[in-house]
């Protein structure tokens, strides 16, 4: 089995629309979408939920009044400033150390599990699909990444697939760190733009940080022909291989309003070509039908 | 007043309105790019750059020759960063969240403190604009903690533009807390649309007023004007589909030189923005 995972450093440059075409074109194969913080997979995907479960993950501390002192041990120790005057804790501030909790000398402070989102598995039209829901202002998106790739790498068990194909989320950070760690190779989206290089410079050197190989595929190349070369340049000097060059189409916003894939939509638009020719260059590089 | 500006969605202009935004006022404006992973507004601001500092984090070093392997330290810890072996305390500073409390647990007094690497801020001006960002050292996991230094720079009386990360988990709402109104950028498009949601959702959870910008607001469909009229969220903005715009963008250049007419553009917006600041509207 092998695991391709498409990140861009900067958000909004097609990565979720590029994977969804390639679950158009690929054979026997899981999804997996690794951007928990706003996934938006299933919007293409429309998946049926087979499975339902929830997340937990952390603690958030919550002080009982009735019990505690005001000893202020708590306020001194946490380096959070996530309890107020009146000893109420700020579940927004307070990062689950536990540290008022193991040290409150009343026993005031109780320390429950978080549930911090939802995942699922299901079925889509191009097969399964491991998929999650961070809650709005939650943490760990890491460990939310790393348990719904682990559940996509199930489902490639369950059904013998040649591929797991994931999404992942933009930046560099935790998430990301969480989202490449031991994929065959990840594919990296970048726009022709002073931001899209620099962004992909960065995350291209995370992927050589954690050793995955990389590969590169230029978007929307033809607005500024002289950006998408020096990403080339970039590439070329990083030994990573540029796969493709991507074309400007508006079919890809369209096929997006309807909810299709590009190559559902107009398999013989520009951009869906281009798309066509990208993932057989994919297959290749990864070594799979 | 503090304005962050945020989107859920990456790619949707927040940069772009951001930057513009911080140099059309002619008021004393401060430019905080908080989107530390991947910090952008430098390349169109190029501010002078007068100061670096270099960002750590507290995580533990434990003396040995102290330690009696008594283990309270790797019991409190919730992240797995200390861990007490037989004859030995393994600290993994990368996984350590600063909090301490090996340290304040610690009975012998064995554990204290050094630095782990965040990023590093530098500080500048372009004329008379302010300019600060943090740029996350690749292979850091943590941003949030960067994310709070680069804000620590908030000068109280001037008008602070936060350029927030997208999505809507922690470094969204370190970039958000505390603000005085959330500008959320977007596109038409469903994909747009549905991160808008979270963002507006996150923006709920921090009561905080906010407002729209719609980007390429003539590509893509119209559920967003739908959507923002049924919340009771303003559409300050909207910016056209322009290959101009794009192509300038594609060069860092300011669309406020490329395109001059864009500048009056950007102080209607701020000028759109103070009444929803003072009305403390919220969303529904």
């Amino acid at each position: 089995m092998k695991e391709l995972v498409v990140i861009s450093g900067k958000g909004g440059t097609g990565k979720t629309s590029l994977v969804a075409a390639f679950a158009s074109l690929a054979q026997n194969k899981v999804l997996c979408d690794a951007d928990v913080d706003a996934a938006d997979l299933h919007l293409i995907m429309d998946p049926q939920i087979r499975e339902q479960h929830e997340f937990e993950s952390g603690h958030t501390a919550i002080i009982d009044l009735d019990a505690c002192t005001e000893c202020g041990l708590c306020r001194e120790l946490c380096r959070w400033n996530a309890i107020s005057e009146a000893f109420v804790v700020d579940p927004i501030a307070c990062e689950g150390c536990g540290i008022c909790y193991h040290l409150c000398p009343a026993r005031a402070v109780e320390f429950p599990v978080d549930t911090c989102g939802k995942w699922f598995i299901s079925d889509t039209r191009f097969g399964p699909m491991a998929h999650a829901s961070l809650g709005i202002a939650e943490e760990n998106s890491g460990k939310l990444v790393t348990l719904i790739r682990q559940e996509g790498r199930k489902l490639v068990e369950q059904q013998n697939a040649d591929l797991l194909l994931t999404d992942g989320p933009p930046g560099i950070g935790c998430p990301v760190i969480a989202s490449i760690g031991g994929a065959a190779a990840v594919l990296i989206v970048a726009e022709p733009t002073v931001s899209g290089r620099h962004d992909m410079e960065r995350v291209a050197e995370l992927a050589a940080f954690f050793r995955v190989p990389a590969m590169v595929c230029v978007n929307k190349f033809d607005l500024n022909p002289e950006q998408a070369e020096a990403i080339g340049a970039f590439a070329g000097r990083k030994g990573i291989a540029v796969v493709s060059r991507i074309p400007f189409d508006p079919v890809f916003t369209k096929a997006m309003v309807e909810g299709k894939t590009v190559i559902e939509y107009d398999g013989h638009s520009e951009g869906a070509r281009a798309v066509r020719a990208l993932w057989e260059k994919i297959k290749e590089r990864l070594g799979i039908s | 007043m503090i304005m962050s500006i945020a989107s859920g969605k990456g790619g949707t202009g927040k940069t772009t309105v951001a930057t513009n935004l911080a140099v059309s006022l002619e008021v004393d404006v401060q430019l905080l790019d908080c989107d530390v992973e991947e910090p952008n507004a430098q390349l169109f601001i190029q501010a002078a750059i007068e100061g670096v500092r270099t960002i750590t984090t507290p995580v533990p070093k434990v003396d040995m020759d102290k330690c009696s392997l008594c283990g309270k330290c790797g019991e409190i810890c919730q992240f797995k960063a200390i861990v007490v072996l037989r004859d030995i305390v393994l600290p993994f500073p990368e996984l350590c969240h600063s909090c301490g409390g090996c340290v304040a647990v610690c009975p012998e007094k064995a554990i204290t403190e050094t630095g782990r690497e965040l990023g590093v801020i530098e500080w500048g001006h372009r004329d008379g604009l302010e300019f600060v960002h943090g740029r996350l050292r690749v292979g850091e996991a943590m941003s949030p903690p960067l994310i709070r230094k680069v804000r620590e720079f908030t000068r109280p009386g001037a008008l602070t533009i936060i350029d927030a990360p997208p999505g809507t988990s922690c470094p969204v709402i370190a970039s958000m807390k505390g603000a005085d109104f959330v500008l959320l950028v977007t596109e038409p498009t469903p994909f747009g649309l549905h991160d808008l949601k979270l963002a507006v959702g996150a923006v709920k959870i921090l009561g905080i007023p906010c407002g729209l910008v719609i980007n390429r607001a003539d590509m893509g469909d119209d559920k967003v004007w739908a959507y923002a009229d049924k919340e009771n969220i303003p559409i300050l903005m909207e910016i056209p589909f322009d290959r101009r715009i794009a192509e300038a963008y594609s060069r860092g250049e300011m669309l406020v030189e490329a395109i001059p007419e864009w500048r009056q553009r950007f102080k209607d917006l701020y000028n759109r923005i103070i009444p929803v600041v003072a009305r403390k509207e919220q969303p529904r």
